[in-house]
């Protein structure tokens, strides 16, 4: 599951990889066009909209494809970087920015391919870049109370607007692909030589309807969470897949024989986890499950996984995830976390032995009741086994 | 129908095909770093290296500079931005030659002569480096990145660049037409 840095690849093989993205995305710059500075301006002017419709092509190819691979599963949407929004320095930024842009007639990345073909406008553009950001450097006192405002955090737009993210990535394919249609005809009216002239009009209209096809595909879609949870938690699949049950008096065995392939995973909050940690437990969510922090740890195949929970049923629906995908030998506490709590972790007295077997039954409980309090205090002395908090993706301009 | 003699530059590629494939590099990018693309990023770094070289005590004093000279930070161009840049300068040169468009020229509207031009190049450079800082990202890493992960600082950022271009090309039309 992506994205692969930086568990899979390397901080060395990632920069690596900047410079072979970096060539691609330089290549396809400059094939656009992008390396011109007049046709970038023409946007501004009505007669060129090239700088549209390659941006918000790719903006959208790029959406619909993070949207379809973290649905199926191949990357995780929750450890991708997500630049932060400080809306007003982002406005005025963008306001500045675009200036720039119609004084300059390039942006950044579009200044280095040009300049990477000769143009010797783009080399000024970029040296004005590095003085513009010395600049700011050196006002930054001045302007740094300002830039820190409004700040929203990692937020996504379908939150600001408060849809899903399928809905309001079908409704940007169709503004865009309207946006393309209008412009084109506004194009061929302006400009006598307009490049649209020379366009495969049946390929182009033919790739729009299907953009709006698979916009209308990712508006339907319900995202994967939902449907994964919506199907392990339907009484007719929890029916026709079983799960192993393991009682607490089990559970409770295998703990004290300090069992090395054993692993529990506590579904309850963060209070109830932390007032009584299990030992070989690490507390997960559903999301969790879905993330790919937990999957090292879910993936050990030869490790009995318990999924215990305040209900037995909150927990089946979490070992029966497991299963969905992928993960063996996932089991479930009988009878939910308050089983267990009271047969070994309370100090509610054990019902008087009725014979020898039951009397052997309730001493083995009294020690086993002792032994894992020792074992409690010895891992909070050590400090709990916390799953580490991994390195977080860096990114941004 | 153009020439399609060796010394003439090819037609740019269909802005269809070419915005599709940048998307899949970004996508590309995405999937295997976590992150998007950039440029602006790559230039800061370049800044904060030149006044390292040139004003030492400077950069790791100036509050805007420090953060880079924090103990355990690499040095400001061993950066995933400036490999990456590096690279577009490499794409964009391979394109142009296999386009036959590398040329050393300026290029302007028609009314403007070469030196008014780069002064203008320089001063829009200078633009969009300081609003690149505000906005943390310029049109490649707050805009276009931002929008392909959704992000609200991506549309906002992408509406105020091109919102400001149209309202202000009027004042520019001079440069351009």
């Amino acid at each position: 599951m992506g994205p692969f840095v930086p568990n899979v690849i390397s901080d060395q093989l990632n920069l690596v990889l900047a410079l072979l993205i970096g060539v691609a995305f330089g290549f396809v710059l400059e094939q656009a066009g992008f390396s011109s500075s007049r046709r970038l301006a023409g946007l501004f002017y009505g007669y060129d909209f090239t700088v549209l419709r390659v941006f918000f092509t790719a903006a959208g190819t790029a959406m619909t494809g993070i949207l379809l691979l973290g649905y199926f599963g191949y990357l995780d949407l929750s450890a991708i970087y997500v630049n932060p929004t400080w809306l007003w320095p982002a406005i005025v930024g963008g306001i500045v920015m675009g200036v720039g842009f119609i004084l300059g007639g390039y942006c950044p990345g579009t200044s280095v391919a040009a300049a990477a073909i000769g143009k010797i406008d783009a080399w000024w553009f970029v040296i004005g870049g590095i003085v513009g950001v010395l600049a700011y450097g050196e006002a930054y006192p001045l302007i740094q109370g300002f830039s820190g405002t409004s700040s929203l955090g990692p937020v996504r737009v379908y939150d600001s607007i408060g849809v899903s993210p399928g809905f309001f990535a079908f409704a940007l394919i169709l503004v865009a692909v309207i946006a393309f249609a209008a412009t084109t005809w506004i194009e061929q009216r302006v400009n006598r030589d307009a490049p649209t002239k020379l366009y495969d009009v049946r390929l182009h209209r033919i790739a729009g309807f299907a953009a709006v096809m698979v916009g209308i595909a990712l508006a339907v879609l319900p995202d994967r969470k939902t449907a994964l949870l919506a199907e392990v938690s339907s009484p007719a699949y929890q029916a026709s897949n079983a799960v192993p049950e393991m009682d607490a008096d089990e559970l409770a065995f295998l703990l004290v024989d300090q069992d090395p392939e054993l692993r529990i995973y506590d579904l309850r909050g963060e209070k109830d986890y932390d007032d009584l940690t299990l030992p070989r437990s690490i507390r997960v969510s559903l999301d969790d499950m879905l993330g790919r922090e937990i999957t090292p740890d879910l993936a050990r195949r030869s490790v009995r996984k318990v999924f215990v929970a305040e209900s037995e049923n909150e927990a089946r629906v979490a070992a029966l995830l497991a299963s969905k995908l992928g993960y063996e030998r996932a089991s479930v506490l009988k009878g939910g976390f308050g089983t267990i709590r009271r047969e070994y972790f309370s100090e509610e007295p054990l019902p008087e032995p009725g014979d020898q077997e039951q009397a052997e039954i309730r001493d083995w409980k009294l020690g086993a009741r002792a032994q894992l309090r020792r074992q409690i205090l010895e891992a909070k002395r050590k400090g709990t086994a916390r799953p580490k908090k991994e390195k977080k993706i860096a990114g941004g301009c | 129908m153009p020439d399609k003699s060796a010394s003439t530059p090819s037609r740019y590629m269909d802005p269809y095909l070419a915005g599709f494939l940048l998307g899949l590099v970004l996508l590309a990018t995405v999937f295997l770093t976590g992150r998007g693309l950039g440029a602006s990023g790559a230039i800061k770094d370049a800044a904060v290296a030149a006044t390292d070289l040139v004003a030492p005590r400077h950069a790791q004093t100036a509050p805007f500079f420090r953060p880079y000279f924090e103990p355990g930070k690499e040095h400001p161009l061993k950066s995933w931005l400036v490999f990456e840049v590096a690279g577009v300068l490499i794409g964009g040169f391979l394109s142009g030659l296999l386009s036959n468009r590398l040329k050393v020229t300026t290029e302007s509207g028609p009314r403007v002569a070469a030196p008014q031009r780069w002064i203008f190049a320089l001063l829009g450079g200078a633009l969009f480096g300081i609003g690149a800082q505000l906005a943390r990202g310029c049109t490649s890493g707050a805009a276009l990145s931002g929008m392909a992960v959704l992000s609200t600082a991506g549309f906002v950022t992408m509406l105020a660049i091109f919102g400001s271009g149209f309202a202000f090309a009027y004042f520019a039309r001079r440069l351009w037409l």
